[in-house]
């Protein structure tokens, strides 16, 4: 559905975006990830055909943005970071108008209108003036204006900017759901966003592709051998994490045991093996048998957080992962996936 | 076509629902009321003074009291259209709308008409209140509508021009202030171009002197309609235009 190749954007100074190819499918939605300042608006705004590229090619559904913008217009709808809405404008007239700029009439129109109103959620604001909206209804008036003419292609730059906890979750949930009908590539520079609402992650810093594959690839890969947690209680008085850890390394298919931490009388070990499903019944096994408790037993995934930082490995990425997890932890968002 | 009426009705829409056009309408109607009572005044006094000494004035409606009309309603257009395009393009970049329009699968031309047109039915809307003086001039005297139509017909033009370029300047910038006081400034230094041709005869004076707004106003003041005036303020409106459409593409490479 999107085909980009060698896409890039000179300016006077600097490289925005520098040769960066991918490919998205129908019906997938992609997280366009990288750290502020990483290209990623630039990329979009190539997409969209609000900034012409210096060098390569972008084809959405077939079309390519230089030769065909009205054909690729009318087949993105795009939510620009700050959602463009005229403040004097109520609702329902500002859908009315992008509606029509956006090629529908008449009965089709209205239909549209009420169907967005419904799907957004914004039905109890219609007759409200933008500029007195709240941030969150702003933003889902925005996700409203892009896809009122049911475009092929849905371009969010950071959706969920500067909304609470609440709103994020629900601007994720409506995001999700309309990934059905639409091809959807989000941008952001907050991880667990991509871990939760995307399929494939593309992944830039300064301008480059750093990484392009399914988030669940990009989890496996960052987590190696296939590493397990184990948390060890005794049943009564202290425990030996020594004695433990020297129990678990003799289980037949365990490589390496790590210690993470003790808590009262409950130990965490982290145990890598050759291949990761067969250890688990014989570590389990062995813990009962040395007489101790199996409190938990779990996969060790890595956050994406993690796996940026050993691709961009820069200053920048660390500064903006350790917003991203700032940023997330409100939520209780914790970026791990057991299984 | 429908593209155009969309983006002009959403301009009016917004001129009319903010105090901008209520406040020009009420600014014209004022000043030009004010004009209109001050000149027919004169016109009366000169009037019953010219019978008193028995001399013959020349009573004539539209020479005496519709042509310096005119020239004034022009000047007070000059103020007021700076105030009407200001806006047009600033606040699109301000506000990051432009990314809409220039996102949707309607042309540069289409927006760029569209929002002229809305300036330039608002002007109509200031000269049709005009209207409400003049009905007294045709109640009470027989002027000739001719070269009054021909006269409304030269304002709506010049202010076309006016118009034209204060969109141009306005998609310039992202501040509306200076958008109106560039626009402003433009706006007058055409006008008083025309000054040079009062001294100065040379070719410079003369290409200057064309340049000047006003001297092709004063055929369409006068009641004359001449092919080469309209063609001036066509041309005028078509550069205008056609350097929006210029600014726009390059807003385009640069941003």
């Amino acid at each position: 559905m999107i085909n980009v190749k060698q896409l890039t954007k000179r300016y006077a100074r600097n490289t925005a975006v520098d040769q960066i190819s991918f490919e998205v499918q129908k019906g997938q939605i992609v997280g366009f990830l990288g750290p502020n300042g990483a290209g990623k608006t630039t990329t979009m705004r190539m997409l969209t055909c609000f900034l012409p590229p210096t060098s390569g090619t972008a084809e959405i559904a077939g079309f390519d943005v230089l030769e065909n913008p009205l054909e690729v217009k009318r087949r993105i709808g795009y939510l620009p970071e700050t959602p463009p809405l005229y403040p004097e404008m109520r609702a329902t007239e500002y859908l009315e108008f992008v509606g029509k700029i956006k090629g529908l009439r008449g009965a089709e129109l209205s239909r549209r209108i009420s169907y967005v109103l419904d799907r957004c959620a914004i039905a109890d604001v219609q007759d409200k003036v933008l500029g007195k909206l709240s941030k969150g209804y702003r933003q889902r008036v925005g996700l409203a204006q892009a896809i009122i003419h049911n475009p092929d292609v849905l371009i969010l730059d950071e959706p969920t900017a500067g909304l609470d906890p609440k709103q994020i979750n629900e601007t994720r949930e409506l995001i999700r759901g309309l990934a059905g009908d639409h091809t959807i590539i989000l941008s952001t520079h907050i991880l667990p966003e991509v871990e939760q609402t995307c399929q494939q992650v593309i992944i830039i810093d300064r301008g480059k592709l750093v990484a392009t594959d399914s988030v669940h690839n990009l989890q496996n890969r960052a987590r190696g051998a296939g590493s397990v947690l184990v948390e060890v209680a005794a049943r009564s008085g202290d425990l030996n994490a020594a004695t433990v850890q020297r129990r678990l390394e003799q289980v037949p298919g365990v490589s390496r045991v790590v210690f993470r931490e003790t808590r009262q009388n409950r130990s965490i070990f982290e145990v890598e093996g050759h291949a990761e499903h067969s250890i688990r019944g014989d570590l389990a096994r062995a813990i009962v048998e040395s007489g101790w408790d199996l409190n938990e037993l779990r996969t060790a995934a890595v956050s994406l957080e993690e796996i940026f930082l050993q691709l961009t490995g820069t200053d920048a990425a660390a500064t903006s992962a350790n917003e991203s997890a700032a940023a997330a932890q409100p939520e209780g968002v914790t970026a791990r996936t057991g299984e | 076509m429908r593209n155009v009426w969309v983006i002009c009705r959403k301009e009016l829409g917004s001129y009319f629902v903010s105090p901008i056009a209520w406040l020009l309408l009420a600014m014209f109607a004022i000043i030009f009321g004010f004009f209109f009572w001050n000149i027919l005044g004169y016109f009366v006094f000169m009037g019953m003074e010219s019978q008193m000494r028995g001399q013959m004035f020349p009573m004539n409606l539209n020479e005496e009291v519709i042509r310096p009309l005119i020239s004034n309603a022009s000047v007070i257009g000059l103020f007021l259209i700076p105030m009407i395009t200001m806006r047009l393009f600033a606040e699109e970049k301000r506000t990051g709308t432009i990314e809409l329009l220039a996102t949707s699968p309607i042309r540069d031309g289409e927006v760029i008409f569209g929002k002229w047109l809305a300036s330039l039915i608002l002007y109509a809307c200031m000269l049709l209140l005009t209207a409400l003086n003049l009905i007294w001039l045709f109640k009470c005297g027989n002027p000739d509508w001719k070269p009054l139509a021909i006269a409304y017909l030269g304002l709506l033009l010049q202010a076309g021009a006016l118009l034209a370029i204060g969109t141009f300047i306005s998609t310039l910038t992202r501040n509306q202030i200076i958008a109106g006081a560039a626009t402003f400034g433009v706006c007058l230094l055409l006008w008083v171009l025309e000054w040079v041709s009062g001294y100065e005869s040379a070719t410079w004076a003369r290409v200057l002197a064309y340049l000047s707004v006003l001297t092709h106003f004063e055929s369409f003041a006068k009641g004359l309609l001449s092919t080469k005036d309209v063609v001036f303020y066509i041309t005028a409106i078509f550069l205008g235009l056609f350097l929006t459409a210029r600014s726009m593409e390059s807003l385009r490479w640069r941003s």
